[in-house]
Formats: C-alpha cells, structure tokens, sequence
C-alpha cells in the first residue's frame, strides 16, 4: 500500500511537481496512479496546459 | 504634436508593461513607478530593434529589474500575512470528497495550441492571476513572471521554503479552478 495513492494526493503531487523536484517513490506512485485512473489524467493535461500557457505568457508571446 | 520615433514606440508598449508591473505589484503607485523608470531608462539609452516585439522584450526585460527593485525596497510590505483564511480548504473542499475521488471529474481543456493561440485565453488567465489573493500573488508571478529561483523568493519575502511552496501550490490550484470556471466553461456565467 506504500505506492497507492488517491486522486486528491495524486493532484496535490502534480501540482508539487511543478515547483520541485518529486522523491522517487512519490514519483513511481503517482505514474502507477496515472496508469489506473481515469479522472487524473485530465488533471494532469490540465496542468500541462496551464505550464505551457504561463511559458508563452513570460516569454510575451501572448499579444 | 511631435512625437519622436522612439517615444512614439515606447508609449504603444506602456499599457502592456504597466498591467504585468501591477499584476505583480499589486500595488498601483508602485507600478507607475516601476513603468516610468523602465521608460526612462529606455529613453536614456535608446537602441533600435529590428521589430516591435523586440523592443518589448527589451522593455520588459528592464521591467523587471525595476520590480524586483521596488519588491526589494518594500520588503517589509510584501512579506506574508498569516493567511489561514484564504479560503484554500473550501477549494480542496470544492474538488475533492472525503474519500479523496473528485466531487466530478476535471473538465477535458481541449487542445492545447488552439487554446494557446487564442488571445482571449490570456486575457482570462490574467484575470484568474489578479483574482488571487495580493501577497499570493506576488509569490507566483515572482516565480512564474520574474523567474526568480526558490531560495531567492524566500530570502526577499522570508519564507520557509515549505511556506513557499505552500504558497504555489494554493495559486496553482487556484489558477486551475479559476480557468476550468470562466474559459473551460462547464459551470457557464461564473465570473464575477
């Protein structure tokens, strides 16, 4: 049970993600969530999009 | 009236530099502030540039060596209030049940290079950035906008590193719930 993880952890990990460095186990866990999940996934493009879209926006891409 | 070259370009950047100076600010005076001295330093030391977006990037460059300035002399103002009230546990509450599964599930954003290409996109995700809370704020951009790394937001906001990082976390969250509301659309007429 030291690698399940619930959705709201799995979340909280991929915001964390975007600001430090996961330890592994964190890491292993949250692919492993990934993988059976069907909700989190979404999250995670969500993330994605927001990471990319703040990339553009610093580098003033946006007008 | 006569408006040399430069000026004339300087002036057409004014209103995109003074909303992320305020953006980061939160803080009007500072941001005129902030705007002026990058004007007059352009002024002072005019280069010329192939093209417009050039010149921006120069401006904005300069920009933020003078928030980080005036973050720096406000030190004391910017630092963190306590803000257990901020309402984060009702987000957490918002989408999440006890059991740790989604009250309902994250919406499908679509594709990313449309919505990245789509100027009103922006527009919203700078409006979901103001709505966050003024010292919140500032963190994340300082992060996010001025790219200063971790340990120096902590040392000009004295912050723990965990207090930081709370800190993102909560604006990313926000963010997130923010954009799925008022550009994802799948609870329609929720700006306010």
């Amino acid at each position: 049970m030291i690698l399940r993880r619930t959705c709201k952890e799995a979340a909280a990990l991929m915001v964390a993600r975007e600001d430090r460095a996961l330890p592994t186990l964190d890491r292993i866990a949250l692919r492993l969530h990934l993988f059976a999940c069907h909700a989190c996934p979404k999250f995670e493009r969500q993330m994605r999009l927001m990471h990319r879209a703040m990339q553009r926006w610093r580098n003033y891409a946006d007008d | 009236m006569s408006t040399t070259p430069i000026e004339g370009q300087l002036a057409e950047h004014r209103a995109y530099l003074l909303r992320f100076a305020r953006l980061q600010l939160r803080n009007d005076a500072w941001a005129e502030d902030a705007v002026s001295e990058t004007l007059l330093a352009a002024l002072a030391k005019p280069q010329s540039f192939a093209n417009r977006s050039q010149l921006k990037t120069w401006l904005v460059g300069i920009l933020k060596h003078k928030v980080i300035d005036i973050l720096r002399q406000r030190q004391r103002e910017v630092q963190l209030v306590d803000d257990d009230g901020d309402g984060s546990q009702e987000l957490d509450a918002l989408l999440f049940k006890a059991d740790g599964h989604y009250v309902s599930e994250p919406a499908d954003w679509g594709d990313p290079e449309q919505e990245l290409n789509s100027r009103q996109f922006f527009m919203i995700l700078e409006a979901c950035t103001e709505k966050l809370p003024a010292a919140m704020g500032r963190v994340f951009l300082m992060r996010e906008w001025l790219e200063l790394p971790s340990d120096e937001i902590c040392k000009e906001l004295k912050l723990t590193p965990t207090n930081l990082y709370v800190q993102l976390h909560r604006a990313r969250l926000r963010l997130r719930e923010c954009l799925e509301i008022n550009w994802f659309g799948t609870k329609p007429n929720a700006m306010s």
